[in-house]
């Protein structure tokens, strides 16, 4: 038979199977929702904007010109608009992803390989500070150590010890390297236990029956071993440094220590946004950077031995050191959860800024009427209907997230696991990981860029509560993606397509087969996806306004206005949220299993 | 009538040929084993006949009626071709009772609420589940949910049966009964069935007739006695039968006295002839068609016992001769001593002989 009858055999029959049609159609959307953005924002750097005309007279708008670049990389302003934010953005990162990969993997140890007191309790609340918004730290670490000078109040500190935190010690660089430590570190700490318990012990008793002493072990047999895991959790967290906002802005802004994700803030709001979105562009390729880093390292060397089957490592007794650590590892998480939680509970009880005693305790903030004395008047968040618009507006977005991304990570699963060996499912597989490369600000920047326009008959975008739902779906799909393709390999095909022998169709085997068995592992993915979209602030920020605000834009927009009370209450809503979300992702993970 | 037929059916994934054009019949209610060691090609034809993988070429027709024509461009859907199919892992979904799970099908073809209740009820208490229809099926044993999968298979009454190495993953004990039950079914259903295994044991007790494949390419189609007796080539003779069948690699030589197939010191008259240039000729004997005897007689050659394998109601003998070792199987306890001098003789009736380069059969035919 001639060769194009058999192509075009092959093509007609293909389209007679639904995961090919509904790769290509994932296909369609992945490229509708990351690549062709991501082509606008690189286009909008290249061409001059109506915002121009303050800045250059040459300026044409839509005209090309690599104006914009030379403005950031080589021009007077480059070194404040450019190269300081890149510099201290980077010095953050590595700062933060050392002391928490420190924190991280000494804390795993002690758990997983030690006599430690209290280890379940302590391995129970080591995870919080992952669940928390990453700014928490932020807000709490502002009401203790901000001075009156330049935070307007002052904080806990100047308030016992009567005298005003330095700048250094309230904002800036150290601060955010602590805080954002605090709240990383569980990254390090899963990777690494996961990594410690899947050791096979039979590798370091072989070491001990030589007679190698325990130190010894621990160095030459131990460490080796989980490096690339150690590794693999420095070159993440500093990826996930390099791209959040909230923190540097909260604790850097107020001292004008901008990292490169605060100026694309201040950039967009600034109305130069090609600006912006080089910067944007220069933390994709960081980023593309490291997770390509990542791959090499530890594609070449994932020696981890998951060979020991559940054989339990004898613990290391710790000595007269068992409770000194035992205080490291709970005055970690009392730094981390506890102390900062309390903080900002305590700051929303407190009628006056400043005056931390008992008699200027007051639930005015929470439930208190509007008072035009008080925050101009503004009642307390549970009977403030801008509040409660933005507690249902979050809601009603991370379900509405969760749903779609829990059900596009299902269609993709299916897509690709069918589809296995073709040129199609690999690329929808690559594909589905690309939102990962591009960190949250910088995501949100894209879609700044194409949804403020009117693309041929559809309407901007920009203002909808549409495009929320869009960017924090484009964004949690890699992780979605993942967890569709591995609960669907788990489904052996067979289960499926002893449906297709009875002649159900597509929709029927979905809904009464594939969804059915798929949801227990979705469950879980659902609830991650909700807290994850309820916390969210440095993807969205660029894209919210006032009609579509949520809770993360409404902390926001009072810790610019100064009302630490209502920030602080709006946060510690959003971690009940978080944290009962949480539980019940735990419950439901151990029910998950049929 | 032929109520499979396959012509010139091509299946390629990637580079690899799975199945290289084929063409096969399978008659009305006839028990067919498609077998042959994996990755053969064999679950690839029988996934093409169910409609699970469609071909590169070709064209396949169920009762008459073409499902599939490369040529025409023509796919008939698995539910439309009225075939059941019981996979190697059962498939059987592990959130449905086992009552659910049979009435599936039924409820697809819409069928009245109170008559699937009957039907599924008779088809379970036909496989002796009616006590577990209640249950899940990861609550029962590999048998049962084995038995499920058939049931399954069985309630919407396909005029074809398939099924994709039922037994494997069952233990030797519970693969016998099903053995049974699977004869059972075909016999009462009198359905035509294909049915995919690498177990020859199984394809030669139960099927009517046997096609062995290797490499995507269809070797030999027969009953099974012929396919034991009469190997089409050198790999089918190599494949069937355990302990493996005896070669022995020789030539056709003309002699005033006739024509004889001779291989060091054993020299065999033969009454056929072969063309010039193709006189390397291998010699296949089976275990059973080779008789030791401690005197030379005519036509024996010597050997020395190599070692002796009690295997329950039989025993392997195994004689090194000629250079190489032969495999005998004898039926009452022998006598020999290791390493001691002993005659082969091969049951002249019972060689097999095949053209050594191309494999083809050559006599008897």
């Amino acid at each position: 038979m001639m060769r194009s009858t058999l192509i075009l055999n092959r093509l007609r029959f293909a389209f007679t199977r639904p995961h090919f049609v509904i790769g290509i159609l994932l296909l369609i959307l992945l490229t509708v929702l990351v690549v062709i953005p991501f082509l606008y924002m690189v286009h909008d750097t290249m061409v001059w904007q109506e915002g121009d005309r303050r800045i250059s007279r040459e300026a044409n708008p839509g005209a090309l010109t690599f104006f914009h670049y030379k403005r950031v990389f080589s021009s007077p302003l480059s070194l404040n608009i450019f190269y300081k934010p890149l510099l201290r953005s980077l010095a953050t990162s590595l700062a933060i992803s050392f002391l928490a990969v420190a924190l991280g993997s000494l804390l795993a140890w002690l758990l997983v390989r030690t006599d430690i007191p209290l280890r379940k309790t302590i391995a129970v609340f080591a995870v919080i500070p992952y669940v928390l918004p990453s700014y928490t730290l932020a807000l709490a670490w502002l009401d203790f150590f901000k001075n009156d000078r330049i935070g307007g109040s002052m904080g806990l500190f100047q308030f016992l010890l009567g005298y005003q935190p330095p700048d250094w010690l309230a904002y800036g660089f150290v601060p955010i390297v602590i805080t954002l430590s605090l709240h990383y570190y569980p990254f390090a700490y899963l990777l690494l236990s996961g990594a410690l318990v899947s050791i096979d012990s039979h590798l370091e008793e072989s070491a001990e029956v030589l007679g190698a002493p325990r130190p010894t072990i621990l160095r030459r047999i131990t460490f080796p071993i989980v490096l690339p895991a150690i590794i693999s959790s420095l070159i993440l967290t500093f990826s996930r440094a390099l791209g959040t906002f909230g923190t540097p802005y909260f604790l850097g802004a107020p001292v004008r220590y901008f990292t490169l994700a605060t100026t694309i803030y201040s950039n967009i709001s600034n109305r130069t946004s090609a600006v912006a979105y080089i910067s944007a562009l220069s933390l994709i390729l960081i980023s593309i950077v490291i997770v390509y880093a990542n791959q090499k390292i530890i594609g070449s060397r994932s020696f981890v031995t998951i060979g020991g089957k559940g054989f339990r490592p004898r613990l290391t007794p710790l000595g007269r050191w068992r409770y000194p650590a035992f205080f490291f590892a709970a005055s970690l998480i009392f730094l981390a959860v506890f102390i900062p939680l309390s903080l900002l509970l305590w700051q929303t009880l407190m009628l006056y800024p400043n005056d931390y005693s008992l008699g200027n305790l007051t639930l005015h903030y929470w439930v208190g009427k509007s008072n035009p004395a008080l925050a101009e008047g503004e009642s307390g968040i549970l009977r403030n209907l801008q509040i409660l618009g933005a507690a249902w507006n979050s809601i009603k977005l991370s379900v509405i997230v969760a749903v779609l991304t829990g059900l596009i990570g299902v269609l993709i699963g299916y897509a690709v696991v069918k589809g296995r060996g073709s040129k199609l499912s690999s690329l929808l597989e690559q594909q589905s990981f690309l939102p990962y490369l591009i960190p949250s600000i910088a995501f949100g920047a894209i879609y700044l860029s194409l949804f403020t326009r009117k693309i041929g008959p559809l309407p901007a975008l920009y203002g909808t509560f549409f495009l929320l739902v869009l960017v924090c779906v484009a964004k949690n799909l890699p992780f979605s993606a993942r967890s569709g393709i591995s609960s669907m390999l788990q489904i052996a095909g067979e289960l499926e397509e002893a449906a297709v022998m009875v002649g159900a169709s597509w929709f029927c085997r979905f809904r009464k087969i594939i969804l059915p068995l798929t949801l227990a592992g979705s469950l879980s993915g659902f609830i991650l996806t909700f807290i994850a979209t309820m916390r969210e602030l440095s993807l969205i920020i660029l894209l919210v306004t006032p009609e579509t605000r949520t809770l993360t834009s409404m902390t926001f927009r009072y810790v610019e206005q100064g009302y630490s009370q209502f920030a602080d209450a709006i946060i510690v809503l959003i971690v009940i949220l978080v944290v009962g979300g949480e539980f019940a992702a735990r419950r439901m993970g151990k029910r998950e299993m049929i | 009538m032929a109520w499979i037929e396959l012509e010139g059916v091509t299946k390629r994934f990637g580079s690899v040929v799975a199945v290289n054009d084929l063409n096969l019949q399978v008659e009305e209610g006839a028990f067919l084993t498609l077998l042959g060691p994996s990755g053969c090609g064999k679950t690839t034809v029988l996934r093409m006949i169910a409609g699970l993988e469609i071909p590169d070429q070709g064209e396949i027709r169920i009762g008459g009626k073409k499902v599939f024509s490369s040529r025409e461009g023509l796919f008939v859907p698995p539910g439309k071709r009225g075939v059941g199919l019981v996979f190697q892992s059962y498939a059987l979904w592990p959130h449905m009772t086992v009552f659910e799970n049979v009435a599936f099908g039924l409820q697809i073809q819409k069928v009245r609420g109170a008559t699937i209740r009957e039907r599924v009820m008779t088809v379970l208490r036909y496989m002796h589940l009616e006590e577990m229809a209640q249950r899940y099926p990861q609550e029962m044993s590999g048998g049962q949910q084995q038995r499920v999968a058939l049931a399954r298979m069985l309630v919407t009454s396909p005029a074809i049966l398939l099924m994709d190495e039922p037994l494997s993953n069952l233990d030797a004990k519970l693969r016998m009964e099903m053995r049974a039950e699977i004869k059972r079914i075909h016999r009462e259903s009198k359905a035509t069935t294909v049915y995919v295994t690498h177990d020859q044991t199984e394809a030669l007790t139960l099927s009517t007739w046997v096609a062995v494949m290797d490499k995507g390419i269809l070797q030999q189609v027969d009953p099974p006695q012929k396919v034991y007796k009469r190997p089409a080539n050198l790999f089918v003779a190599d494949f069937i039968g355990s302990p493996t069948i005896n070669f022995m690699t020789g030539e056709i030589v003309q002699r005033e006295e006739g024509a004889f197939f001779e291989a060091g010191a054993l020299r065999l008259p033969v009454t056929f002839k072969v063309k010039d240039g193709s006189k390397g000729v291998t010699a296949a004997v089976r275990p059973e068609a080779i008789r030791i005897s401690r005197t030379k007689g005519e036509h024996g050659f010597e050997g020395e016992i190599y070692s002796v394998l009690p295997a329950g109601a039989e025993w392997i003998i195994q004689v090194k001769g000629e250079g190489k070792i032969f495999n005998i199987r004898e039926v009452s306890e022998p006598s020999f001593e290791i390493g001691e001098k002993v005659y082969l003789h091969f049951l002249r009736d019972q060689i097999i002989f095949y053209d050594r380069e191309r494999g083809n059969l050559i006599y008897p035919i």
